[in-house]
């Protein structure tokens, strides 16, 4: 057992953990944040994506133990039914899922990944590794490429972001 | 998951001693790896020295000219440099053509180094694999081997290493530095971390027991075209087939280094002489002693493909 304090959500949380428990499992086991998403549980399909002082990470492939004193950002910290965050209606406007379990993980992927184009962070379809990255729709689907939607809701998940984004595809 | 214990490191020499001095002990920083095997208990680390905290996370520019990066730059901060950008958009390529942002976002510099091969018969407990369990055979040798290498093999296993990272550093001459369990520093030419599987594909590197990469440092930038290609089945988020990096000068010399293809990051000094003759001569000498698998020998000439349209890429 080991302890860890972080912040999830803007507030102040202690856990005594199995060392073995990844964020992902302090999440929802442990915080009952049963928003984000057990997926594949090994890094392959994003529906556990969550922010960590502001950028995005698989929460299944990391410890929880390893974030001693983080900012933990989960889907349900982005914003409340009453108060949707951007993002989240415009997923709801554009009808960007179908069951809805990868969700959780496209809306937080999606806010991070335009922060990261803000940043000027380049990605593998940047045309000028030099110059600011454009927001395009196949810079959005190359940034987005680590969260999968079995339900294949991919152009209404684009639209949503795109409009977010403040152009649409 | 078997269970462990768990430390934060206070020093990299601290660590090192601790790494070796704990049996089963294994240092941990991204992550995204090694819990990816642990849970599938392919890794059962008894004791986890977590390296986070230690300060090696910057890049900073050498006395000679190069850059030196910290071990723990994570992949995106890595990619995103404007120094690496500019003067070695291998590497940044490369870096950008490998898994996905959530994953560029935690991996490191060093981990990425050390990942470890996504063979399917290594990843499945029920099959022999003599990288994951010695002497128990290889199922991929008669097995699905599209995937596997076709080069720098042995009968003893062909799974191939996955990183795009390590391909632009080889190409690059990057060096890396090391803490040892004693507390002494050494340096390794990346030509010279990896090795071949032989009779023991259990042991893919020359580092020593506790030993931990605490930077790569590059050499000054030598200019040229900077391309990385990388052929996969999917357009983005998955490891190459084949992946050609290469830095072509104006007068058609340069360097070129495969991924995809071997157990190593594939560079190969006589193949970059035959470089002004083109592609076919290139990989004749990259992939002469190629022992490829019936499922599996579409990679060479995939390669030559690959490699013509760097080439082609680089005079435009």
């Amino acid at each position: 057992m080991a302890k860890v304090s972080f912040v999830v959500n803007g507030e102040a949380r202690t856990l005594d953990l199995d060392t073995r428990t990844t964020l992902l499992d302090a999440l929802r086991e442990h915080l009952h944040l049963t928003g984000t998403k057990k997926g594949c549980d090994h890094g392959q399909c994003g529906a556990c994506t969550v922010m960590v002082d502001g950028r995005r990470i698989n929460s299944c492939l990391t410890l929880a133990v390893m974030h001693e004193g983080d900012d933990i950002t989960t889907i349900e910290g982005l914003g409340t039914p009453q108060k949707l965050h951007p993002m989240q209606a415009a997923f709801v406007k554009h009808d960007g899922y179908q069951c809805g379990y990868c969700t959780p993980g496209q809306i937080c992927s999606a806010v991070a990944a335009l922060d990261e184009i803000k940043a000027g962070i380049p990605s593998h379809v940047s045309a000028d590794l030099t110059a600011p990255p454009q927001l395009t729709a196949i810079e959005l689907r190359e940034r987005m490429s680590g969260n999968i939607c079995r339900c294949g809701a991919y152009s209404n998940i684009l639209d949503a972001i795109a409009e977010v984004a403040g152009r649409t595809s | 998951m078997k269970s462990f214990t768990y430390e934060r490191a206070a020093s990299p020499a601290e660590a090192a001693a601790a790494a070796a001095r704990i049996a089963g002990a294994k240092f941990i920083a991204g992550g995204t790896n090694l819990l990816d095997l642990m849970k599938l208990e392919i890794e059962t680390p008894a004791h986890l020295i977590d390296v986070n905290g230690l300060a090696l996370d910057k890049i900073e520019a050498t006395a000679d000219g190069g850059l030196r990066i910290g071990a723990l730059v994570r992949n995106t901060d890595l990619a995103a440099d404007q120094r690496v950008r500019r003067d070695y958009g291998l590497l940044a390529r490369a870096l950008l053509a490998g898994a996905s942002g959530q994953l560029r976002n935690k991996a490191t510099t060093a981990g990425n180094l050390l990942q470890r091969t996504r063979c399917p018969y290594f990843y499945d407990t029920n099959q022999p694999c003599n990288k994951r369990k010695p002497g128990s055979g290889c199922a991929a040798l008669g097995g699905f081997s599209r995937a596997h290498a076709v080069v720098g093999v042995s009968d003893a296993c062909i799974a191939v290493y996955p990183s795009d990272m390590a391909v632009a550093l080889m190409a690059l001459d990057a060096t890396v530095e090391t803490v040892c369990a004693d507390g002494t520093t050494r340096r390794i030419p990346i030509a010279q971390l990896y090795r071949l599987p032989g009779e023991t594909p259990h042991v893919e590197n020359v580092l020593e027991s506790g030993e931990l990469i605490s930077a790569v440092s590059l050499p000054k930038p030598v200019g040229g075209a900077h391309i990385y290609r990388k052929v996969r089945d999917r357009a983005s988020y998955a490891f190459a087939l084949v992946s050609v990096g290469a830095i072509v000068q104006r007068d058609g010399t340069g360097r070129v280094a495969l991924g995809g293809v071997a157990p190593k990051p594939w560079r190969v000094a006589a193949a970059e002489a035959e470089l002004p003759r083109g592609a076919k001569a290139v990989t004749a000498a990259l992939l002469a002693d190629a022992k490829p698998t019936r499922e599996n020998a579409f990679k060479l000439p995939l390669v030559e493909r690959t490699l013509g349209a760097v080439l082609r890429d680089a005079r435009a």
